[in-house]
Order: structure tokens, then C-alpha cells, then sequence
């Protein structure tokens, strides 16, 4: 910048100087502005594309094979643990009653959330972000 | 080879080996498990071997690769997260090139077993765990305890939430496989159906134009398939290293 105005400075008087300074300033900070929003504009753009994506990615088989193993995880995760406390501490059958019955739960739980329609208890930003995410 | 839809996820041992009574044995999934770690590594070694300013195609492929992983990983866990990169990328890349490599025909594909997933999540789970108590300690359980809840039934939902974790990996495992395995058997299947209905004669000829045709249509959509599970891996995976840096949301 001062390499490139430095000839200019010769042949000009110093308000005239100070005068196109100012001038260029004013241009290089509104340029600053327009590049920055661009990038921003940009930036979103990027962001858009990829939520395009994913939500192009949650039609149909694709949903379908995802929320039923969630689905199938929780009871089956459930049902486990309760058969495994059985046979550990002998209370055959209400272990596998009581967490085949939580594994509803927690299956139900890991389908809302993987929809991301589970009203999540802490309204915070981040926790929005992470069950959009989850789709 | 036989007309069974089930048969390519065959096991065979290439080299028995055994130790302690154990099977060691090197099989023909290994072998495609040491083909898709040798391809990756030579693909990224020598792609980015000569580091061009303006890279070429095939450089800006691998540039891509790691720009991906890495917007992935910051959008999900923060500049924080980054200290996974190499997990995570390690990761992706794997299964991306097993369902890759599993869709050349005569291929094994690796990740239609699903102990191969499950050792994969497992690993992931291991280190959200491992991670999550060594930074917070025992807050780490705080994951567990959503805020905000009556405490009657704070029990309760913490139980769920516990099945609910413990639940991650396996779901995490179980649709990675069963995409893999189902893509394949319809695959295989619409396959078999143009050499049965060709053998049939003039008319089987001219109507197992229409298998092909679903065959051709099927194996494009595996691409995509492949694709997207190992995205879907690797972003699920982001998340879960998410509550392990920030456990208390």
C-alpha cells in the first residue's frame, strides 16, 4: 500500500494527499465489509448445502433402517440387561420385566431424538444443534 | 459360484493359524481388511506425496477428504474436538473404502459382518468412556441426569438414559451392517433373477432386461450407500466425542 502510493505522493500537495488517503481507507474498509459478508453469505451457504444433504439422506429406506435399529437397540439393549441381572442375582423374572419395559423407553427415547422431535430439557443452542445432528 | 445370496459373506481361511486353542486364522475377511488399509494409506501417501500448490485431481480428492472430516468434526464437537481427527478420519476412511472395495464384484466386504461393526463402535464408545471420565471424572455421569427433571422421577430417567447409552453402539453397529448386508442380497438377488429368466429362452432373454436394468439402478444406489453410512458412522461418532468433551450440555 505505502510502495504503491508512494510515487503518487511526488507530483501531489498535501492536502490533496491526505485527501486521497482518506479516499482509499474508506474503499479498503468498504471492501473489507463486502468480503466479509460474502464469506459469511458463503459460509451459510456451505452450511445450507449440507443440511440439504442430510435431509436428502432421511427419505424413505434410509429413515426407515435408522429409526428401527435405534428402535431395536434400546429394547434389545434393555431385555439384555435385565436377563443378565437375572441370571447375576437370581430375581428371575422381574429383571427382564422391569428393563424389557425401560428398554421401551429408552428405545422410544433414541427414535424421538434420532427424528430430533424430543423437546429437549435443556433449551440450550448446542443441545438444538446436537438432535439436528442426530438426523 | 453358487446362485445363494448368502454365500459371498462366506469366511474362509486363507492361512489356519492357532493359538492356545484359539482361531487366529488369517481369513479372507482379513485379507480385505489389510487391502482396505493398504489402499487408503497408498492413496493418501501418494496423492499428497508431490504437495502442489494447485493440486491435481486426484491431490484435491484427498484435500477434500480431510477438509470434509475436519469441518465435520469442528461443526460437531468444537475446535476441542480436533485432538480426534485422527480417530475420526481413521475411521471414516476405513469403512468408506471397505463398502467401496465391497461393491467390485467377487469382492468380501468387510462390513457386512457385524462383529467387524460392532469392534468399530465399541471402539468409539470405548473412547468417548475412557476419554469422558479421564477429563470430568465422575461428572462425566452428569451426561446421565438431564436437567430440569422432577425428583421423583429422576431415577427413572436416569435408568433410560443409561440404556439409551448403552444402546449407542449397537445401533451404531447394527446399521452400518444391516445396510451393508441387505444392499448386497438385493444386489445379488436382482442378479440372480437375469440368469434364471435368460435361461428360460427367447421371452426370459428379452424380460430379464428389466433385472438388469434394476441391477444397474441397485449398484448405483450402493455407491451412495456406501457413502453415506460412512458418513453416518463418522458423524455419529463426532457426536458421541461431543458428550464426552461436554458432558453436561
Amino acid at each position: 500500500m505505502a510502495n504503491e502510493s508512494g510515487p503518487d505522493e511526488t507530483g501531489k500537495t498535501g492536502p490533496g494527499k491526505s485527501g486521497e488517503r482518506a479516499f482509499r481507507d474508506d474503499d479498503l474498509e468498504r471492501r473489507r465489509r463486502q468480503l466479509a459478508e460474502t464469506l459469511a453469505a458463503r459460509r451459510q451457504g456451505e452450511g445450507e448445502g449440507e443440511r440439504g444433504a442430510k435431509s436428502g439422506e432421511t427419505t424413505g429406506y434410509g429413515q426407515a433402517v435408522k429409526l428401527s435399529s435405534e428402535f431395536i437397540a434400546g429394547v434389545a439393549v434393555g431385555a439384555g440387561l435385565g436377563w443378565a441381572i437375572d441370571r447375576l442375582a437370581g430375581t428371575s423374572p422381574w429383571g427382564l420385566i422391569v428393563f424389557l419395559l425401560l428398554g421401551f423407553g429408552a428405545g422410544v427415547l433414541n427414535v424421538m431424538r434420532s427424528a430430533g422431535v424430543v423437546a429437549q430439557v435443556d433449551p440450550k443452542a448446542s443441545d438444538k444443534n446436537a438432535g439436528d445432528r442426530d438426523n | 459360484m453358487s446362485n445363494d445370496p448368502i454365500h459371498q459373506f462366506h469366511i474362509s481361511k486363507l492361512i489356519p493359524i492357532e493359538i492356545g486353542g484359539y482361531d487366529f486364522s488369517f481369513t479372507n475377511s482379513s485379507a480385505f481388511m489389510v487391502a482396505t488399509v493398504v489402499a487408503t494409506s497408498a492413496f493418501l501417501f501418494l496423492t499428497t506425496s508431490s504437495r502442489g500448490l494447485v493440486p491435481s485431481r486426484l491431490q484435491s480428492i484427498s484435500e477434500m477428504c480431510y477438509e470434509f472430516v475436519a469441518s465435520m468434526l469442528r461443526d460437531a464437537a468444537g475446535s476441542q474436538g480436533m485432538k480426534f481427527f485422527p480417530f475420526v478420519f481413521s475411521l471414516f476412511m476405513f469403512v468408506l473404502v471397505a463398502n467401496i472395495l465391497g461393491l467390485f464384484p467377487y469382492f468380501f466386504t468387510v462390513t457386512s459382518h457385524i462383529i467387524v461393526t460392532f469392534a468399530l463402535a465399541i471402539l468409539v464408545i470405548g473412547t468417548v468412556l475412557v476419554y469422558g471420565f479421564m477429563k470430568h471424572g465422575f461428572g462425566f455421569l452428569k451426561l446421565f441426569v438431564p436437567q430440569g427433571v422432577p425428583g421423583i422421577l429422576v431415577p427413572l430417567v436416569v435408568l433410560i438414559e443409561v440404556i439409551s447409552f448403552i444402546s449407542r453402539p449397537v445401533s451404531l453397529s447394527v446399521r452400518l451392517f444391516a445396510n451393508m448386508l441387505a444392499g448386497h442380497i438385493t444386489l445379488k438377488v436382482f442378479a440372480g433373477f437375469v440368469a434364471s429368466l435368460s435361461a428360460l429362452g427367447a421371452v426370459g432373454i428379452a424380460g430379464s432386461v428389466l433385472p438388469l436394468a434394476m441391477t444397474v439402478a441397485i449398484t448405483a444406489l450402493e455407491f451412495l450407500v456406501a457413502f453415506l453410512q460412512a458418513y453416518v458412522f463418522a458423524v455419529l461418532t463426532c457426536m458421541y466425542l461431543n458428550d464426552a468433551l461436554h458432558p453436561g450440555h
